[in-house]
């Protein structure tokens, strides 16, 4: 397959911007143009596209509106935090102890961090699950492992059910909200809804927040660009033709012999796996993580992203997650002028949200393809002409390719 | 009342009885300091003395001082009874003298704490336990029953004969068998009084006998003196920890050392870079200390610490008994088989407390999931935006009570206009929003959800995020009382019987109605429907306004028992997403099904782990989540347009 | 190649609208003062009040003439109860904004999201509200109660004035109840009280569910022993908790209720006449009878333009806060931070409660601790005050704590082991 291929067009132009966009950054980062904290935002915003890139997929492409994606993208922060957290506090405690003029024991130093980490509210011993903080390598293959497990046996189950439509995104809310519980008790293990904190201090790394947030805002649009060229090449070959057929009409696909529940399985495990990725990136840039980064609604925002980006369309994706956050944090920074309308104030802080919840409604009734349909209008796709016929079940979806006139 | 304790004030002060009139404000200026800053434990014999000091305003000052009457006059420090009388108060010395008046601004009023005021109620019992005013009376009774002791029993048994109400007659006759059992000197009048209860439920008795029959473990070579109670089997009894530690306590063992400890007696004993023997720098491991501690105690330069072993065999040779702190066998051998008998029954009416809390529960959500069940069940639409309607009908009880103050008439304006203000609601979005969507069952859920957001964020700027009070009618205050373990507040009865008009209501609207008829078919099949006349455009704008109606409804119900904020929705809307999924979707009795087994089951998982509710809330929708894999239709699955697909 | 001018213009517009306030702040000839309280989100419904606060204060001592010849400024973000947006907004007020001085967060995780940014950039936060101690931050100043303002005292009321032998200890599940429950638990035993006799439970926030956990507590009694409850249910669950121990006609004199997260403001939300002598440990009331009270409150409706708003306790402790730092800052003669923390140790000011507050060089305060009894008109009845109580940071109840203490004075350390005699860590671990 050649590159220059007009359907890997797209892909082309959205890496250079990319490119572009992460050289300009540091430019201006080392020129003192752009503040930590905003550089910090943008690595965040990356790793929040990398998670719509990944709903995306799931959504805009398999039809599977899964309300529960955020919770990959937490537990992938947690496991990364947990090693942060163990290392920074070993270090600590470590110190601590050598100058206590005895040399420590083992069971002290695992003490020690445990008392450091929990304060008095848990047991002195470390909880089980904290078994392989001691180790990044082991911890790093947790962020894939756990979040990976529990999409394939969450998605196992409930696939094999033959669990579909909204009945599914049901079902996958209350996976976040069961889990977003368990985490919230004291008792998990995991400083219930303290969550673990201080992430952005890297343990080992003595260079200033300048210098770690562009590390991570470059490794944040390294994943972007890897994640974007891997979707991008699984959506545009084979499977990417099955598993929009899955999402326009599954029974078909079926009947035509394809294994539905595997494919479906293999891109819920897949997509759980990039936003647990993502999160392991998001977290140590907003340097805490607690249960209620697993809140449905968070979910819910990321699916509201997709659509406003547009859905079946990667770039769409990412353009819906960088508007509507960065809009967001700009927003509720207070920087907005507020409106007086003579008789009242329209203070930003307090419109905001209406005016996002009205935008969406909007979108979803007039632009079911999001700012994505400017792009097509641009291009010159156009929605196919069915003479009046429903154009399926997801018009907001459709891909270029199958709009041609 | 007050006038008339005033009238007889002043008729005491023309009384001739100077020395005892002018007893009471003497005892009151001589404990100045401690009546003007009482604290329990020190103010008893204050008290004490002014109760017994046979003056006629010690009740009117002891009364007035519970009550927070008794004020100091900020110009001359002076201590007086004050009355509300106008707009300030009416002043009457210590003595009985009328004083003139003050305005508030001038007085400071003395506040006795609880524990203060307890005391001071039960001094004045001997005065009020026969007074002719019942009040006064029941308030004596209570006061006992709170703080009981010996001394009250002789004027209890005084009063019960000269007393005329029988339903008051009967509450002295059981707080004098409650005393009787704790403080009769007669061990057969004891018994005779807890067996005469039998297997009463009473909080109040078990609060008398469960005293009897408090035992305290001690470790002895011999059976000790006293009640004893019984041996304990060292490790099915008594776990080994707790039993070495009350040999520690008996002076039998040595006590076992700690890691501090040894680290501390290391570190004391540290010379040259070596400790007993063992370089510094090896001690890194626990064997390593444990040998330089072995070797500081051969030196005799650390106190010899129990090893295992040693613990081990002290434990063997010792003895552990549990002892009555009740010397009377007869005593505690009654009260042990009256709570026998008690704990049966009580465990029976446990289970049916918490039956009927489950059934309180799954009113709740049956209320606040019935109009999704509706939208989402017959229309196959999802309204993330239900949760809103359930707070926009609070928000209207809550403007409601702002301009009618009666609470029974407000609740009943606030009813049905909360159901028209959603109704309209819910077809404005309907017209506008949904109709547009019906083909993208996913995309309403979305379009919802912003519609959602939008609302929560309007609530609350324009109610703020305070919780406003929605308060409920009185006759909806306290508790259904079945006995002192089985009760439910009014207001979750009243809800319930809701839930149960509504279950009827809609049964009725969907089984015997043309309009129900015309629902059910343009759920099945909404072309044919259409082509026999039926105009499903219509349809679904009443069935959704219908919907969203009763959400306003369960929202004024859920605001009287909880709080009224723009986040009160957003609470309920996962929850009655799971009722109306697990139940099955376009089925009522789906829906009373789903409502009743989340509800039990919640209780139930909150009965088995009571200090943690999270916990409950957790495992309810892990279930919950298992339960659809294996029944992904719901307990009631219909055929159906929502069902289908 | 539309998509590439896309893409690139609205980022770039992105980056100037967040780039540009940097510029127009840079200018001002101002005192800035960062004022970080949730506007919006779950917990806007506490902290807004405190922003409020805040800008009333900057308003009066601006009135006053500023602070060393300038006009302070507030600059007000909101992090919308997100607690990843602390750190990010304190890190923009600390490094955009140029704050001097930061007065802000209400919940734990949100002050321990913050923390590592103001240690990192040498900030100056000042904390108000209550809160489980077990920390001592170089860089913060607590003006809220630590557990030995407000729980001890509490509980030293119910063993001695109302002779409580039995605990139930009622809390939301989050670290605020669950050290305080942990400290309250080790106190009580060391007061005699058996583990049995203590009853934990934690509930979710908002929860509204009552019945059976009243139903419970309610049964505790069945042994004769005078129960007790300990509340630390936090914000909008009180109002179901209240209303199902009124319906179950639980009364003040059967069974009190003490609460520490319970003020004006909660109460402003439910109708208190059946609650009428259930308690509260703070250390300000709203009926506190003092002229700096009254002149207080009669500001604030003033500045807030509506009668029936109340006053609280972390109000009082910004204005306390507030006015330590104005008189630090004079002291010091600048903004600088080590020169204004160096100035704040004993700095003293008035409380509205009467008395004075002196700031400790473990960086809390030394406050009276009062005890109240909820009046029918949803006012406090203060029935107890005790002397002033220095802010323990690190709770002597537990043993793990017992041993660390904090001064950054002498010690020069917020977590330093009188056993072995070393300073632990000098910034915290979060």
């Amino acid at each position: 397959m050649t590159l220059l291929q007009p359907r890997h067009r797209s892909a082309l132009i959205f890496i250079a911007c990319l490119a572009v966009f992460t050289i300009a950054v540091t430019i201006a980062a080392h020129f003192g143009l752009v503040s930590t904290s905003f550089v910090k935002t943008l690595g965040k915003t990356l790793c929040l596209c990398l998670a719509a890139l990944a709903m995306d997929l799931i959504w805009g492409y398999a039809g599977i509106l899964s309300l529960g994606h955020m919770a990959f993208f937490a537990l992938g922060g947690y496991m990364i935090g947990m090693w942060l957290m163990y290392a920074r506090t070993e270090e600590i405690v470590v110190a601590s102890l050598l100058n206590g003029g005895l040399p420590a024991t083992p069971e002290e130093i695992s003490q020690g961090i445990a008392t450091q980490i929990f304060g008095v509210v848990g047991a002195s011993d470390l909880p089980a699950i904290w078994s392989f903080a001691y180790s990044l390598p082991l911890q790093l293959a947790l962020v894939v492992a756990v979040p990976g497990l529990l999409a394939l046996v969450f998605g196992w189950l409930a696939f094999r059910s033959r669990v579909t439509g909204v009945y599914l995104s049901i079902l996958t809310q209350a996976m976040t909200l069961a889990l977003a519980l368990y985490l919230f008790q004291n008792d998990s293990g995991l400083r219930g809804n303290n969550g673990l904190s201080g992430l952005q201090n890297l343990p080992g790394v003595t260079a200033s927040q300048d210098a770690v947030s562009l590390w991570f805002f470059w490794a944040s649009a390294a994943a972007l660009a890897v994640a974007y060229l891997t979707l991008h090449a699984i959506v545009s070959g084979k499977f990417g033709s099955v598993i929009r057929a899955i999402r326009d009409d599954e029974a078909r696909v079926r009947f035509l012999g394809y294994s539905v529940e595997g494919y479906k399985l293999f891109v819920f495990t897949l997509t759980a796996v990039i936003c647990a990725l993502a999160g392991a990136l998001y977290y140590p840039q907003a340097g805490i993580i607690n249960p209620a980064e697993l809140a449905p609604i968070a979910s819910i925002y990321l699916a509201v992203w997709v659509a406003i980006g547009g859905r079946g369309r990667l770039y769409g994706a990412v353009i819906g997650a960088a508007i509507v956050s960065l809009l967001s944090s700009w927003f509720t920074g207070g920087r907005v002028p507020s409106i007086p309308l003579g008789f009242a104030t329209i203070n930003w802080v307090d419109w905001w949200l209406v005016l996002l919840g009205l935008t969406f409604v909007c979108v979803t009734l007039f632009a079911p393809k999001g700012i994505g349909g400017l792009f097509d209008r641009f291009a010159g796709v156009l929605t196919p002409d069915r003479k009046g016929a429903p154009l399926g079940p997801d018009d907001g979806s459709l891909m270029e390719q199958e709009a041609q006139k | 009342m007050r006038l008339t304790a005033l009238v007889v004030a002043a008729l005491c002060w023309l009384a001739p009885m100077p020395t005892l009139a002018q007893e009471a404000a003497r005892i009151v200026q001589e404990n100045r300091d401690q009546i003007v800053k009482p604290s329990r434990q020190t103010i008893g014999p204050v008290i004490t003395a002014l109760a017994a000091s046979g003056d006629p305003m010690a009740d009117d000052i002891l009364s007035a001082w519970e009550a927070k009457r008794l004020v100091i006059r900020k110009s001359d420090e002076a201590l007086f009874l004050a009355l509300p009388e106008g707009d300030g108060f009416a002043l009457t010395a210590l003595d009985g003298t009328p004083a003139g008046t003050a305005v508030k601004a001038d007085l400071t009023e003395l506040k006795p704490n609880a524990g203060v005021r307890g005391l001071i109620a039960t001094a004045l019992v001997q005065f009020t336990l026969s007074d002719p005013d019942p009040v006064k009376r029941q308030e004596a009774l209570t006061s006992i029953a709170q703080d009981p002791t010996a001394e009250a029993l002789e004027p209890l048994r005084a009063a019960i004969a000269s007393e005329a109400d029988p339903a008051m007659k009967a509450q002295k006759e059981r707080l004098e068998r409650l005393l009787t059992l704790r403080f009769d000197p007669a061990s057969e009048a004891r018994v005779a009084a807890i067996d005469s209860f039998g297997a009463d439920l009473g909080l109040d008795l078990r609060a008398a006998l469960n005293p009897l029959v408090v035992t305290t473990r001690v470790a002895s070579a011999t059976p000790p003196d006293g009640n004893v109670a019984g041996e304990l089997r060292l490790g099915t009894d008594i776990p080994e920890d707790e039993a070495y530690a009350l040999l520690v306590a008996a002076n039998l063992a040595p006590a076992r050392l700690t890691l501090e400890e040894q680290r501390a007696a290391l570190l004391a004993n540290l010379s040259g870079g070596m400790v007993g023997g063992v370089p510094v720098a090896e001690l890194d491991t626990q064997a390593a200390r444990d040998r330089a501690y072995t070797a500081l105690e051969a030196s005799g330069a650390v106190p010899v610490a129990a090893t295992d072993d040693e613990a081990k065999a002290a434990l063997a040779t010792a003895k552990f008994y549990e002892v009555y702190a009740e010397p009377d066998p007869a005593v505690t051998s009654a009260a042990q088989a009256a709570l026998g008998r008690i704990g049966t029954k009580v465990g029976v009416m446990q289970t049916a407390d918490l039956g009927l809390d489950a059934l309180s529960l799954a009113s709740i959500y049956f209320l606040a999931a019935i109009g999704l069940a509706i939208t989402f069940g017959v229309m196959g639409v999802i309204n993330m935006a239900h949760g809103e309607f359930i707070t926009i009908g609070a928000y209207t009880g809550y403007v409601v009570q702002l301009f009618v103050p009666d609470y029974t008439l407000s609740i009943l304006i606030a009813l049905p206009l909360a159901f028209a203000i959603t109704f309209g609601g819910g077809v404005a979005m309907e017209r506008l929003v949904i109709r547009h969507l019906y083909k993208r069952p996913l995309e309403t859920l979305l379009a919802t959800f912003g519609i959602s957001i939008a609302l929560q964020q309007i609530l609350k700027n324009v109610f703020g995020t305070q919780a406003r009070p929605l308060t409920s009618p009185a006759w909806l205050d306290g508790a259904w009382v079945l006995n002192d373990v089985v009760s439910i507040s009014y207001i979750r009865i009243a809800i319930f019987v809701l839930a149960l008009i509504f279950l009827g209501f809609f049964l009725y609207l969907m089984k015997r109605t043309r309009l129900g008829l015309e629902v059910r078919a343009v759920t099945q099949n909404p072309a044919m429907a259409a082509s026999m006349g039926i105009n499903p455009d219509r349809i679904n704008m009443l069935t959704f306004g219908l919907g969203s109606g009763i959400a306003g409804i369960a929202g004024v119900a859920i605001g009287l028992f909880a709080k009224v904020t723009s986040e009160l929705g957003t609470d309920y809307i996962v929850q009655s997403f799971m009722t109306v999924v697990v139940g099955g979707v376009g089925s009522i009795w789906g829906t009373l099904a789903g409502a009743t087994m989340i509800g039990g089951f919640q209780k139930v998982i909150e009965f088995f782990n009571p200090s943690n509710t999270l916990a409950a809330q957790t495992y309810m929708i892990l279930f919950i989540i298992l339960f659809i894999q294996f029944r992904p239709r719901g307990i009631i699955a219909l055929r159906g347009r929502a069902a289908g697909d | 190649m539309k998509l590439t001018r896309r893409t690139l213009l609205s980022s770039a517009a992105a980056a100037a609208a967040m780039t540009m306030p940097r510029f127009a702040f840079a200018q001002a000839e101002t005192i800035k003062i960062g004022v970080l309280h949730s506007l919006s989100g779950t917990m806007a419904i506490s902290e807004t009040t405190l922003k409020d606060t805040m800008l009333m204060l900057i308003e009066q001592q601006n009135a006053k003439g500023g602070l060393l010849g300038k006009q302070l400024e507030a600059v007000v973000v909101d992090p919308a109860s997100d607690w990843p947006l602390f750190a990010e907004k304190a890190r923009e007020l600390l490094t955009v904004s140029k704050c001097d001085v930061m007065f802000g967060c209400w919940t734990s995780v949100s002050r321990k999201s913050v923390l590592p940014v103001i240690e990192e950039l040498n900030g100056l936060l000042f904390y108000p509200v209550q809160y489980e101690g077990e920390e001592s931050s170089k860089n913060v100043f607590y003006t809220g109660a630590a557990p030995n303002q407000q729980a001890i005292p509490a509980v030293d009321y119910y063993l001695e004035e109302l002779g409580v032998q039995k605990f139930a200890l009622l809390g939301t599940d989050y670290v605020y109840p669950r050290t305080t429950n942990n400290i309250l638990e080790a106190y009580l035993i060391s007061k005699g009280i058996p583990k049995e006799d203590i009853f934990v439970n934690y509930t979710p926030f908002g929860h509204s569910d009552w019945s059976k956990i009243v139903g419970d507590v309610v049964a505790l009694g069945a042994d004769g022993k005078k129960v007790g409850v300990i509340s630390t249910i936090n914000g909008d669950a009180n109002i179901g908790f209240y209303k199902e121990l009124a319906a179950a006609g639980v009364t003040a004199d059967t069974l009190p209720v003490v609460a520490f997260s319970v003020g004006e403001e909660e109460l402003s939300g439910l109708d208190t006449t059946n609650l009428a002598g259930h308690l509260a440990a703070w250390n300000y009331f709203m009926s506190a009878d003092t002229p700096e009270n009254a002149a207080f409150i009669a500001a604030w409706k003033a500045f807030i333009k509506d009668d029936k708003r109340v006053t609280n306790d972390p109000m009082e402790a910004h204005y306390i806060g507030f006015n330590m730092w104005v008189n630090a800052v004079t002291a010091a003669g600048t903004t600088e931070v080590d020169a204004v923390r160096t100035a704040m140790w004993g700095q003293e000011f008035p409380n509205l409660t009467g008395g004075m507050a002196v700031m400790g060089t473990n960086h809390h305060l030394t406050k009276p601790v009062l005890i109240g009894e909820i009046r029918a008109d949803g006012q406090f009845d203060i029935i107890s005050q005790t002397d002033p109580v220095p802010g323990d940071a690190w709770t002597d109840f537990l043993p793990e704590s017992a041993v660390l203490e904090a001064d950054w004075k002498d010690l020069q350390c917020g977590m330093y082991n009188k056993d072995t005699k070393t300073c632990v860590q000098l910034t915290s671990n979060y």
